[in-house]
């Protein structure tokens, strides 16, 4: 596999330049703020994620670092360079993975990866040889011929990854990656990616999916309403706003406000939602007992281990797919 | 570069392209798969020509334009060539550059990458050229072949044909800049289809009488003069304002087109 990055770090010998930077960060469109000043720093070789629901301001933040949407406020420095100035140079070490699928269409597999070494100024043998080895590595080779549009979006979206690859980036950026794929393909590109984030390549993604965070990322932020509103590993993130187990209790349609009392001083908090009741407590099966032995009658009942849903939910009082 | 005063009239972000020929090179790979397409261009003019010698030509008999005498179809032919060019300039920067725009996502991808703006304008524009210029030949040999060609001279009508599309083309993108929807592109014919029927290309400019201002206003008549100079061989000093017209037309649209895409694309 080729994705083998080089990374580059200049100053002083000893001290680790973030390969981002970023300091009061702002995006605004007119009147609309969409990322209001938000500071990060994302380390080489490290998964950095943004976790936050729709509209948070995840994406135009992801553009703003891919240097195709320029800084409304604040500093924001990748590879120690300006977006302002340096937009060429930066993207030319960058790897992207948009949202929405870009793939050309009117190309092949094989063409799409081809044409795109080629806007970084890879020779045309150079482009053709990564693009074998990177469809390889995607386990699309059967598909280096076929156009794109018969593809699933599963195997397009393997195709935009092995696409981003074609420059050996230092830095990959996938925003929402795995949004509207079935499962089954969330799981080949997630193994893809922990492939990636082993061989050293860094990587910053998007998600709302709190599994993908935790599958993924070594390091996050929960972004909520274009501020960031906690930060740290998924495991320190759980272990500081949430409790280790969770008790979530389902009553009749419609009783769940009425049965809230239950859940009230049984640990250390708990969420009303509209289906369920969610109680935040040491000892799951201790806090079920304790329920029932009260006389509530929930038509079931789970223990399970927090997630950063859960941290999401504390944070912001919402969850994060509605 | 950018204090010599001729650059001034080039768009800073397109003064920073750096690869437009990539974006050719993508039209290329796209037209490996599709080539027998461009075979359309050759039937086109074949048809019109054969239409008017045939037909029209016989009806009408010669015309004369200052002291030449041109049968019909050698006063037709140049015009036929101008509004070829003219079609398929406005033909790729509409509808082809709306979709990669608004629903291929293409421009976005590129720019994800060390391409700029700058790039996607002069090489999407630069397509609009190459095609053209391929067209126009194709063009040319069905007129000799024809014999309505009257002097070597119309060989400039190829880099006119170049001229002719670089005007459209980059006014054609910039009119795409501002399309919301399909319907939008319901307006093109309204705009070439008058240029096509009332530039000079089927009766001279005299004949408008006191109107023939109007015909100047159109950018397709300026083609048409040229070409038809080329292919009769005469030269006069009005083919520099025709020239100048063009390059006007082209460098204006290239100001659009690089604003508009760094305010779509890049925001």
């Amino acid at each position: 596999m080729s994705a083998n990055p080089t990374h580059r770090t200049s100053g002083a010998p000893g001290i680790r330049e973030p390969l981002i930077h970023a300091e009061g960060l702002v995006k605004k469109f007119g009147a609309f703020t969409a990322v209001d000043g938000i500071d990060f720093d994302v380390q080489p070789g490290e998964a950095f994620g943004f976790l936050g629901p729709n509209g948070a301001g995840k994406s135009s933040t992801m553009r703003m670092i891919g240097c195709t949407s320029p800084i409304s406020g604040g500093t924001l420095r990748l590879f120690g360079l300006d977006p302002a100035t340096h937009g060429r140079e930066i993207r030319k070490r960058l790897g992207v993975v948009p949202q929405l699928d870009s793939l050309d269409s009117e190309l092949t597999v094989e063409e799409n990866l081809i044409i795109y070494g080629r806007y970084f100024d890879l020779s045309r043998a150079e482009a053709r040889r990564r693009a074998g080895e990177l469809l390889e590595f995607v386990q699309l080779s059967d598909r280096a011929k076929s156009r794109v549009e018969p593809l699933s979006g599963g195997m397009k979206r393997r195709v935009t990854i092995a696409r981003s690859l074609i420059n050996q980036p230092d830095l990959l950026l996938l925003d929402e990656p795995t949004t509207g794929l079935d499962p089954q393909a969330r799981h080949i590109l997630w193994d893809r990616l922990y492939r990636l984030k082993q061989q050293g390549v860094t990587l910053v993604l998007t998600t709302h999916y709190m599994d993908e965070a935790e599958q993924l990322c070594d390091r996050l932020v929960v972004m909520d309403a274009g501020r960031i509103a906690a930060e740290g590993s998924p495991r320190r993130l759980i272990e500081q706003h949430a409790t280790r187990e969770v008790l979530e209790l389902r009553f009749p349609a419609g009783a769940n406000a009425e049965n809230e009392h239950f859940a009230i001083g049984l640990g250390e908090r708990h969420e009303l939602l509209p289906d369920r009741v969610l109680v935040y407590v040491n000892d799951g099966d201790q806090a079920l007992a304790s329920v029932i032995a009260a006389g509530a009658k929930p038509e079931s009942a789970l223990v399970r281990r927090s997630t950063l849903e859960d941290v999401f939910l504390h944070l912001t009082g919402r969850t994060l797919v509605e | 570069m950018s204090t010599m005063p001729l650059l001034r009239i080039v768009p800073p972000v397109v003064r920073a392209a750096r690869r437009p020929q990539r974006m050719l090179e993508r039209q290329m790979m796209c037209y490996r798969n599709t080539w027998p397409i461009l075979l359309s261009g050759f039937f086109e003019p074949l048809f019109y020509l054969l239409s008017i010698r045939v037909g029209i030509g016989k009806l009408v008999g010669d015309v004369t334009v200052g002291n030449h005498v041109l049968t019909y179809a050698e006063f037709v032919a140049p015009a036929m060539m101008a509004s070829s060019a003219m079609n398929g300039a406005v033909y790729d920067s509409t509808m082809n550059v709306f979709h990669k725009l608004k629903y291929a996502r293409t421009y976005d991808a590129v720019l994800a990458t060390p391409m700029g703006i700058g790039d996607v304008a002069l090489g999407e524009i630069g397509w609009a050229l190459v095609r053209g210029l391929l067209y126009a030949t194709a063009f040319l040999m069905t007129m000799a072949v024809l014999g309505l060609t009257s002097s070597w001279w119309v060989l400039i009508s190829l880099p006119v044909c170049v001229l002719i599309g670089f005007a459209f083309a980059a006014v054609g993108m910039a009119s795409t800049t501002y399309m919301r929807a399909w319907t939008d592109f319901e307006f093109v014919p309204t705009v070439t289809m008058p240029l096509f029927l009332f530039s000079a290309t089927f009766y001279p400019v005299s004949s408008y009488g006191s109107w023939a201002w109007v015909v100047q206003l159109s950018p397709l008549y300026h083609g048409v003069a040229l070409i038809r100079a080329a292919n009769a061989g005469t030269a006069s000093w009005g083919i520099v304002g025709h020239v100048v017209f063009l390059l006007t037309m082209a460098f204006a649209g290239l100001w659009v087109v690089s604003r508009r895409l760094q305010f779509l694309l890049l925001k």
